[in-house]
This record gives structure tokens, C-alpha cells and sequence, in this order.
């Protein structure tokens, strides 16, 4: 980044000098635009399809993509019942970025709340919290989610809140560690005996400088949860036909990997590009809110 | 002499230690027993070596940590306990500086908004304000209008340690604890720092707690001196009198150990270890080290007693009551 080895001059008094914001990264960019289409793609879902996701074409069942020599009918092929593999995948979009998005969202909250709550009160709330965070270290997801999802059976809700307790006690442990330490000695001790409440030392001050980790933290938790999700679908207990997802397309396109692999091959590279997308804006994100890194 | 700002009696604090996996606790006394009072707009300086419970005591002081036993009163009011309302409003009477002036700095907040911060926190003065007193806090500690912008990383350490005071001068308080706030900085920047405290303390009339193990910067600012030995005060004075005549044979050692230049001055060498607050050892504390140690010292505990001067030692020996290798008990 371009810095100023002069001394900045006096009239920075009123107005503190901005820096000017240089453009990000194109490979950042890149990730930003592609992030930026998959949340319309979602949003849009009903308006751009060309089809239901769920009708059937019986004619052209397994029909190729355009580039492997189909037609404009169905312009990424179709599935082996004849469904449009181009709905089914903007559909998948629609339903796997709620998941995600939801689920590593609430991840980081619960996780970083319960984590403020143990370094804040500390004795039996952070022992309750430690406990908590060693069971849910402990147990596999995969068991844990299948229990759940059998005994209560299967909701989109249920399903992205079950998933959003996949990462919180990294999001707690991260909390509560760095908590701790600024309290000690550190920059929050310092606010606290300033008079400032729980509430400001908390969000103001801890919150912004750990706020790089749990940024890091949720970039790779988000395709761990598109992943478990497949799973989960795969083995038939995420995402129910006829709804669809980009895990369960790519569970399902398996039986025809030889046939036709342009089923599993489209969701499979929507699911590598977001993730990907995902991980460079946020390792950015995290160099843009560190001043020091300026 | 007027009435104290700030009265403490009796303070003690300890702490849980486990020593190995499987060990007992093991309960340490970091400050046992001190007694101290700091009269408005005066400096009591706090030396002794580290670990000896100068920070706790500092923290113990400000009400930031409870003590186990005693007490403290601020203004002839007992100290509320951390964390209430009526303890947050106390924070805008007494403020601390800190060693390390990055770590006490958040280093996500240009410097003027952490300035600010009391002032929002306390709601004190209006918005408007509050700026132009950021600007006056910043010409108080001789820093510029444009370093209100700038963040902690982008100033030097000498820069941070005044902008770490101007924040604590922010709400106007009445007192001021300085926990070793030269120790982390170049020893040309040393003596900018002490003068701006001996500066500001002139001119905002702020008394001042402070804590040091350097005594030339003890001396220079304080009033009063009181030394600290494993967690008590083992002889307190004034500064003048205290560095030419230590009675305790501990600050004895202390003050030896000051170098002068051009001056050859017999050092005293202290044998034996450090002092291990975990083991802490029967009598006087100090008795395994001190050239002066006698039977009592072994036994029984000197208590911290005015003697004829007007100075308090802890001492069985410099208080004549028991017999020194030198001089007769009377």
C-alpha cells in the first residue's frame, strides 16, 4: 500500500485524513463479483429460472450441455429424470446460501457470545461454557446431527440452526481467549477503569480488535457447512426432494459421474468458486480492518 | 496537614498459586498489610523491587481489585466494589497510567477518539466540546492537533505514554496512579515523561501515586517515599531524607546501588535469593538477607512505628529496640 513518508499536514486537525482507499485486489474483486451474482442468482431464483426446478422433461433425459455438443434447450444439460440441470443448480444456489450463510452466522454469534459471557463472568458461567465447549468439540457432528434430525425430524430451520452449531465453540474459545487476555493487561483493563460498561468494553473495543480471527474463523467454517450439508443431504437427511441443493445435486450426480458428469460438474464448480470467493474477500476483509496493516 | 484524598489500611491481597499438576495451592501474599494515605496534590512514590506488590497495590488502590483484608477511602468514603454503577463513577476522580502504553492503547481507535472516550463514557461536557477538549488534553501533554487522527501504531513510544496520559487527564480527576510509566520507554524519553508529570502535576494540582523500582525518578517527583519490601512498606519518609539516610537495611541496599558517577560508594550486596512471596520467610522478611538480622528478627515481625524523626521503619534494629551489632537497645 502506497504510505506517505512525509509528515502529514496541520489542516488533518478537523477532518482526520482518510487515507484514499485504494481498489481492492483483483482476484478480491473477482471474488466480490462472484459473490455479489450468487446473492442475486438467490434472490432472483423464481424470475431467471428458464424452468421449475422439479419438471421434467422426459425427451431429453441425460441430454449434454451446450459445450459438450446439447442443445439451447437445456444450455447445461439435464438430469437423469429429465430435469434441467441450470434450474436445479440456481435453485441449489438458492437453498445452499441460506444454509450457509445462516448457519455460519449463527455459529459465530452464539459462539462469540458465549465466549464474551465466560471472559466477562468467568467461575461457573466460564466453567458451563468450557464444559459445553469440550461436548460439543467431542461429538461428532455428523452422529449429533443425525440423531437430531431423526428424532425431531426435518425442517429448513431446524436444519440451519443444527448446522450453525458446527464451528460456535472455535468462535468461543477464540472469544473467550482473547477476552481474557485484554482484560488482563491490555487494552480493555484499561477502558474498564475508564468506567466504561460491559456493553461498550465488549462491542466497541474487544469486538473490533479479535474481529480479524473470527472473520478468518467464519471464512473457514463456510465451506466446511456447504460440505456437511452435502453430507447430510447425501445420506438423505438435509435438504429434501424435490428441493434442492448444491450438495444434494452433487450427492445425487455421483451414480452418473461416468455417464454424465455435467450434473455433478456444475454444482461442484459453483460450490469451489464461492468458497473460494469467500475465503479471499474475508482474509481482505480482515487486512482492511487492521490499521496497522494499512 | 490537610486530610487525606486517598486513606488505606491494612491492605492484603492474595492469590492462588498451584504449583505443579498435581500440587497443592499454595496462597500467596502479594500485598500484606499495607497502610498508605496521599494527601490532595501531593506524589507518594512507591519503590521497591519487582514482585514486591507495587502494581497490586497500585490496583488495590484505585478499587480496581478488592482487597482480602482492609480498606480503602477515597475523599473519607469507603471504595464501592468494582464493577457497580457508583464505583464506574469514581473512575472520572482517579485514573492510572500504564507500563506499556501500546497494550493500554487500542490500537483499532485513532488516538483523539480514545482521548474522547472518558468524556463519552461519563458523559461529560457536550459533543461539541468534547472535541476542543481532546485538543487541550493533547497541547497539555505536548502533542499535536493532528495526532488526534493518527492511530497508536503510527506514534512513537514517547508520544504513546503522553497519549495515554491525556486520556487519563481527560475527566479532570483528583488522582493519579502511575504503574511504572517510564520503565518501557528510552531513557532519553524517560526524562521527557517525567517532567510532563511533574508539569502537569504542578499545574492540574492532581495527586499521584507512583510507582517506580528506578529511585532517581522516584525522588525527583514524589513528596513522599514509601520502599516496599515482599508486600509491605518497610519504611516510608521524605524523599531527601529517606536517600541520604535509609534507616531499614533493605532501603539501606536500595539506595547503595544508585550509581554516582565520580563517587565511589560501597555497594551493599544483599546475599542470598530474591525473596519468593510463596515462601515467605518467618519474623521479618527481610531477615535472611539483612547484615544487621538478630535473634528477634527471626521470631517476630517488626511493625511499620513512627520513629523520633518522624519517619516510619519496620525494623526492630533501626527502631532501637533491639540490640544492633552496633549500638545498644535503650
Amino acid at each position: 500500500m502506497p504510505e506517505a513518508p512525509l509528515p502529514r499536514p496541520a489542516l488533518a486537525a478537523a477532518a482526520p485524513p482518510r487515507r484514499e482507499r485504494a481498489l481492492p485486489p483483483p482476484l478480491v474483486l473477482a471474488g466480490a463479483v462472484w459473490l455479489v451474482l450468487m446473492l442475486l442468482v438467490a434472490l432472483l431464483a423464481d424470475a431467471i429460472s428458464p424452468y421449475a426446478h422439479t419438471a421434467l422433461d422426459l425427451r431429453n433425459r441425460l441430454s449434454p450441455p451446450v459445450f459438450l455438443g446439447g442443445s439451447w434447450l437445456h444450455p447445461l444439460g439435464t438430469d437423469e429424470l429429465g430435469r434441467d440441470v441450470l434450474a436445479r443448480l440456481i435453485y441449489s444456489i438458492r437453498t445452499s446460501l441460506l444454509i450457509a450463510f445462516g448457519a455460519t452466522v449463527i455459529g459465530a454469534v452464539l459462539g462469540t457470545v458465549l465466549g464474551f459471557l465466560a471472559a466477562h463472568f468467568r467461575g461457573a458461567v466460564e466453567h458451563a461454557v468450557l464444559a459445553l465447549v469440550d461436548f460439543s468439540a467431542s461429538i461428532p457432528m455428523l452422529v449429533f446431527a443425525l440423531a437430531v434430525l431423526a428424532f425431531f425430524g426435518n425442517s429448513m430451520v431446524l436444519f440451519v440452526c443444527l448446522l450453525g452449531l458446527h464451528a460456535w465453540e472455535r468462535y468461543a474459545r477464540i472469544a473467550r481467549g482473547l477476552a481474557i487476555a485484554a482484560s488482563a493487561q491490555g487494552y480493555a483493563f484499561a477502558v474498564r477503569q475508564l468506567g466504561a460498561g460491559p456493553w461498550r468494553v465488549y462491542l466497541r473495543h474487544v469486538l473490533p480488535n479479535i474481529a480479524s480471527t473470527l472473520i478468518v474463523s467464519m471464512t473457514l467454517a463456510f465451506p466446511e457447512i456447504i460440505l456437511l450439508e452435502s453430507g447430510l443431504s447425501f445420506l438423505g437427511l438435509g435438504v429434501q426432494p424435490p428441493e434442492t441443493s448444491l450438495g444434494s445435486m452433487v450427492g445425487y450426480g455421483r451414480e452418473y459421474l461416468t455417464r454424465a458428469p455435467w450434473i455433478l460438474l456444475s454444482p461442484a464448480v459453483v460450490i469451489v468458486l464461492t468458497t473460494l470467493s469467500v475465503s479471499l474477500l474475508g482474509d481482505w476483509l480482515r487486512d482492511r480492518l487492521d490499521p496497522t496493516l494499512r | 496537614m490537610s486530610a487525606p484524598l486517598l486513606e488505606a489500611e491494612g491492605l492484603v491481597r492474595r492469590y492462588a498459586m498451584r504449583r505443579g499438576l498435581f500440587g497443592r495451592g499454595v496462597e500467596i501474599a502479594a500485598v500484606d498489610g499495607v497502610s498508605l494515605r496521599i494527601e490532595a496534590g501531593r506524589t507518594l512514590g512507591l519503590v521497591g523491587e519487582s514482585g514486591c506488590g507495587k502494581s497490586t497495590t497500585g490496583r488495590l488502590v484505585l478499587g480496581l481489585e478488592r482487597p482480602d483484608a482492609g480498606s480503602v477511602r477515597f475523599e473519607g468514603r469507603p471504595m464501592p466494589p468494582p464493577g457497580t454503577a457508583e464505583w464506574r463513577r469514581l473512575r472520572a476522580r482517579m485514573q492510572m497510567v500504564f507500563q506499556d502504553p501500546l497494550g493500554a492503547l487500542d490500537r483499532r481507535l485513532p488516538i483523539g477518539e480514545q482521548i474522547r472516550e472518558p468524556l463519552d463514557i461519563h458523559g461529560l461536557l457536550d459533543p461539541a466540546a468534547r472535541q476542543a477538549r481532546v485538543f487541550d488534553l493533547l497541547h497539555a501533554v505536548g502533542l499535536r492537533e493532528d495526532h488526534a487522527a493518527r492511530y497508536p501504531h503510527e506514534l512513537s513510544g514517547g508520544q504513546r505514554q503522553r497519549a495515554v496520559l491525556a486520556r487519563a487527564l481527560a475527566t479532570g480527576p483528583s488522582l493519579l496512579v502511575a504503574d511504572e510509566p517510564i520503565s518501557a520507554l528510552d531513557v532519553s524519553i524517560q526524562a521527557q515523561v517525567m517532567n510532563l508529570l511533574a508539569d502537569i502535576q504542578a499545574r492540574f494540582g492532581i495527586a499521584m501515586l507512583f510507582i517506580s523500582h528506578d529511585l532517581r525518578a522516584v525522588r525527583q517527583l514524589s513528596h513522599r517515599i514509601a520502599v516496599m519490601y515482599l508486600g509491605r512498606i518497610v519504611e516510608e519518609g521524605e524523599p531527601d531524607a529517606v536517600l541520604h539516610d535509609p534507616a531499614h537495611p533493605y532501603a539501606r541496599a536500595l539506595v547503595s546501588a544508585i550509581p554516582h558517577p565520580g563517587r565511589a560508594v560501597r555497594r551493599i550486596l544483599l546475599p542470598g535469593d530474591p525473596p519468593n512471596p510463596a515462601d515467605r520467610p518467618p519474623g521479618c522478611a527481610f531477615h535472611p538477607r539483612c547484615p544487621a538480622a538478630v535473634a528477634r528478627c527471626r521470631a517476630e515481625s517488626p511493625a511499620l512505628k513512627p520513629r523520633a524523626d518522624g519517619r516510619l521503619v519496620a525494623c526492630h534494629v533501626a527502631q532501637g529496640e533491639a540490640e544492633a551489632p552496633i549500638r545498644q537497645a535503650a
